[in-house]
């Protein structure tokens, strides 16, 4: 017994020993660190499953945190590449210089932001946005809570709602462009940095909405059914617009047609193993965006993406601006 | 017999049908959960199942990082805690039975094993993720899961040390042998079959535990780690990241995840309760 | 060790013995360190969050808001979501589980005791996680199909499921406390002629009070601090509602989603999860020391 005890005694030394020798290659080259979006992950999911079959010597590691947590553990050398469903803001770029951080913003694909119901909803067919609004509002907390206070038709039955938990781009983007100021929501909702609870929620509950990203919607089509957004701009159009892949490539789902971006520091960009991951990404995703059910980008305006990459221009193309409605083409060239 | 004692005697009867039916319910959810597992995840149970890794698409998805992550954790952990744990319950049942620090010391673990065990999560995110940066790494798991099945482990120790008889003890110091002779060489090796019974049973708990490693960091795609530095995925969390998901494949992938998981810990259950048979049946004959 | 060949330095041995009994004595109180740990880990971001929020408002307020515009901080949902899933619980655990501890102590023979004993322990073995699924996937559809407008997300079913996790802790506990009580007061019993059950109801049982006792406090106990169960199956929204079929919180699923969601540290929604934590340890840590000194009163009682 006293053998075996002064052999555990050694055995977890040495174990501790070895792992603190590890820690010297903690910022390992056969290691790739992402975090961020949801809305992103089907596009990591799909891009790093391929480009581990290619590379099985190295490790991919991705977490699911929100926009926001992936940008901040960026900021804090906690993950190397970060996935986001919205712009990055200027308070963000200006923390990552304080702390000796370039970010590079790389846009990778275009999603459509679909406001669903469970599929047993007739009356729900097509929202105004200021309807929207009147629902997401901070104000619509605690007061407008059944289906009849949107319009005297619907049903006159509570509304559930489901949501981007707040740390998500899908949060930030959807209540800017629909609320009208970033982060304005009401709070009485399930929220969630996970869509596929989102899913799970709206597809089992016949009073539901909600919104979550396209890729979402469509892989459980049967689960939920879209509503069709009026934007009120066009007064030639008397119905609202679905989200579907035509209707976000040509930018006429608006205003929830939005960019997605993924974001390295400029040393991190560097690395073998960021260079590799970056430009196997650029040239499939044509194929794999639009396979997780996202829209690709036309092939010139990826040409745009991979020249942003390898001059290593940093800063974000929106600098702080709305990203609801601009062109990316424009903005990159 | 008066008719009251007759009414009684039906009473009687039926209160024992009513005690029948309660341990025959507990034993059937058993066989249904078991039941409607098997019927959901037996047919993904196949070698590409426990030999693939992360995936898009379900039916391609397995659980290998998920396996080597749980047997890296467990032997981590167990390593952690087991010196510790045995050493702790050594000490107060051997040497500090009578001072007030083993009082204090016993409330408190007492205490510490009923801390729910996201509380733990919570110790192992700031202490260990944060402050010593290990961040979600196996390390900050193990030594989070060492301090959760600390206390397990002590009582253990402690619960087989007081079987050993006293006159044991009184033989070795006859013989001159010093406190520390007496305990390493006749008391625990007396009392081993309980204290090894204790550390299976502390480590099958560590082995389902997902609430403090969601809160200390997880990942949701994992390729097979590296080292003690890497982020890791056990078989729980994996199970929790596919319920997560609405797609029925994906449940399917959980119902055979479970299947695993619940062999393993099956079979540690089964190893500590027949460890536990043969030395009550040695320490008795 | 003590195969030297030279005879023992009696104060060299002597400074080996103290040595180790000094390691043995750091061992043991790690477990001191752990709850200072805990405390001290709690203490602190919660003291930043209460800088922020009066106490008042954290305990009287009915909502509970605290990711956005406009932030409310009342524990009460959240509390009143993880006692509505732990009474369901209680519902079930408590009645069977007596009814199995008073049928295995007083009717079953050792043969089937020692049979069914371990079996329904492996109910307790069952890794948490696994009852999530069970209650998502299978328990909540079945309900569905009985209750009409029962969310999928709900109080109900995965409070039903801990019930019958719970079930192994009470019966064997109070099982337990029930073969401790003298087999003279049975004999007494049926000597002035009770049956069965009115020795089981009438004199074991009471004997065996504090013992029971110690079981349904260390089951509550369990069931508030109950994680995966509830975050799987129970939902993620906050409400202050004893309605068992639409979706609730519990303070457990609330650090669960907000350590998901990793918002920024220091940030005053980050202090949140330690203040709902801190709550949820001084309910553990009162219900753990009442069930700790009824057990120490307990065995006193027949040592």
């Amino acid at each position: 017994m006293v053998r075996l005890t002064r052999y555990i005694g050694h055995l977890s030394a040495t174990i501790l020993l070895l792992g603190s020798g590890w820690g010297c290659d903690r910022k390992s080259e056969k290691l790739l660190l992402i975090d961020g979006s949801s809305t992103v992950y089907p596009i990591m999911e799909a891009v790093s499953e391929e480009f581990l079959k290619q590379h099985p010597d190295l490790s991919i590691a991705i977490g699911v945190s929100g926009s926001g947590s992936g940008l901040a553990k960026l900021l804090r050398s906690d993950t190397d590449i970060a996935d986001a469903s919205r712009p990055v803001t200027s308070a963000e770029l200006k923390t990552g210089q304080q702390a000796g951080l370039d970010l590079i913003e790389l846009p990778i694909a275009y999603d459509g932001l679909s406001v669903v119901v469970h599929p047993s909803n007739s009356w729900a067919r097509t929202l105004t946005v200021a309807e929207l609004r009147r629902i997401w509002q901070p104000a619509a907390q605690g007061k407008l809570t059944r289906w009849n206070q949107i319009r005297p038709e619907f049903p006159d039955r509570e509304i559930h709602l489901y949501g981007a938990g707040v740390t998500s781009g899908t949060y930030q983007y959807f209540t800017e462009a629909i609320v009208g100021t970033s982060r304005a929501s009401r709070g009485d909702y399930t929220s969630s940095e996970d869509y596929n609870v989102l899913v799970q929620g709206i597809s089992t509950d016949p009073l539901a909405l909600g919104y979550l990203g396209l890729a979402y919607y469509l892989e459980n089509k049967t689960k939920l059914k879209p509503v069709a957004i009026d934007n009120q701009q066009d007064s030639t159009r008397k119905e609202g617009i679905l989200p579907t892949y035509e209707t976000v490539r040509t930018g006429v789902y608006q205003p929830l047609t939005r960019p997605l971006f993924i974001y390295m520091s400029r040393e991190q960009s560097r690395r073998p193993i960021v260079r590799q991951f970056v430009a196997f990404l650029l040239s499939q995703a044509p194929v794999l965006v639009r396979e997780t059910g996202y829209v690709p980008f036309s092939p010139a305006l990826y040409q745009l993406v991979r020249q942003r990459f390898t001059s290593e221009k940093t800063g974000s193309l929106f600098a702080g601006k709305k990203s609801s409605g601009t062109r990316l083409d424009q903005l990159l060239r | 017999m008066t008719k009251s004692s007759v009414v009684n005697q039906y009473k009687d009867r039926l209160f024992r049908g009513m005690g029948i039916v309660a341990t025959g319910l507990g034993l059937a959810v058993l066989l249904f959960l078991v039941g409607t597992l098997l019927w959901d995840g037996v047919q993904r149970l196949n070698w590409a199942f426990l030999t693939g890794g992360a995936s898009r698409f379900a039916q391609k998805a397995g659980i290998l990082p998920a396996l080597v992550g749980t047997a890296w954790l467990m032997v981590l952990t167990a390593l952690l805690a087991i010196p510790v744990g045995v050493a702790a319950g050594i000490y107060l049942e051997e040497y500090g039975r009578a001072n007030r620090l083993a009082g204090f010391l016993e409330i408190n673990i007492n205490n510490l094993a009923g801390v729910p065990s996201i509380i733990y999560g919570l110790l192992g995110l700031q202490l260990f993720a944060r402050l010593a940066h290990f961040g979600a790494s196996f390390l900050t798991g193990a030594l989070t899961l060492a301090l959760l099945i600390l206390p397990v482990i002590i009582v253990a120790t402690r619960e087989s040390l007081k079987t050993v008889p006293a006159s044991v003890r009184e033989a070795s110091y006859a013989l001159g042998a010093s406190r520390w002779q007496t305990v390493s060489q006749q008391v625990l090796p007396a009392a081993g079959g309980g204290v090894l019974t204790g550390i299976i049973l502390a480590l099958s708990r560590a082995i389902g535990e997902t609430a403090p490693l969601i809160v200390i960091g997880a990942k949701v795609f994992v390729s097979v780690p590296h080292s003690v530095f890497d982020p890791y995925t056990v078989l729980p969390l994996q199970i929790y990241n596919w319920i997560s998901r609405p797609q029925a494949a994906y449940f399917t992938n959980a119902a055979a995840a479970i299947l695993v998981l619940l062999v393993i810990t099956f079979l540690m259950n089964g190893l500590a309760i027949y460890l536990r048979n043969r030395w009550a049946s040695e320490a008795n004959g | 060790m003590a195969t030297t060949t030279k005879p023992p330095n009696r104060t060299r041995q002597r400074l080996v013995e103290r040595g180790i009994e000094l390691f043995l004595a750091g061992c043991g109180s790690l477990s001191l360190l752990t709850t200072v740990g805990i405390v001290a880990v709690l203490l602190f971001d919660s003291v930043a969050f209460f800088r922020a929020v009066s106490l008042w408002d954290f305990l009287t307020d009915t909502q509970w808001t605290p990711l956005v515009a406009d932030k409310h901080f009342g524990i009460l949902p959240l509390l009143s979501g993880t006692m509505l899933t732990t009474a369901i619980a209680l519902l079930v655990a408590l009645p069977l589980g007596l009814l199995i501890a008073v049928y295995l102590s007083e009717y079953g023979r050792p043969v089937v005791r020692n049979g069914l004993k371990p079996l329904l322990e492996l109910l307790a073995a069952i890794p948490t996680i696994v009852y999530g699924y069970f209650a998502l996937t299978v328990v909540t559809p079945l309900l569905q199909h009985l209750i009409p407008g029962l969310a999928g997300f709900n109080a109900l079913s995965p409070g039903l499921v801990m019930g019958f996790m719970l079930l192994p802790l009470v019966s064997s506990l109070s099982e337990d406390a029930m073969l401790a009580v003298p087999q003279g007061l049975r004999e007494g019993a049926a000597a002035l002629g009770a049956t069965r059950m009115q020795t089981a109801l009438q004199v074991v049982m009471p004997a065996a009070f504090s013992g029971i006792m110690v079981s349904v406090i260390l089951a509550i106990s369990r069931a508030i601090g109950e994680t995966m169960i509830v975050a799987v199956a129970a939902g993620q929204q906050p409400r202050l509602t004893l309605d068992p079929r639409v979706p609730v919180e519990t303070i457990t699923t609330f650090i669960v989603q907000i350590s998901q969601g990793d918002v920024a540290q220091g940030s005053l929604e980050y202090n949140t999860i330690f203040a709902a934590g801190l709550t949820l340890f001084l309910l553990a840590f009162g219900l753990n020391t009442v069930g700790y000194f009824l057990n120490k009163r307990f065995q006193e009682q027949y040592d």
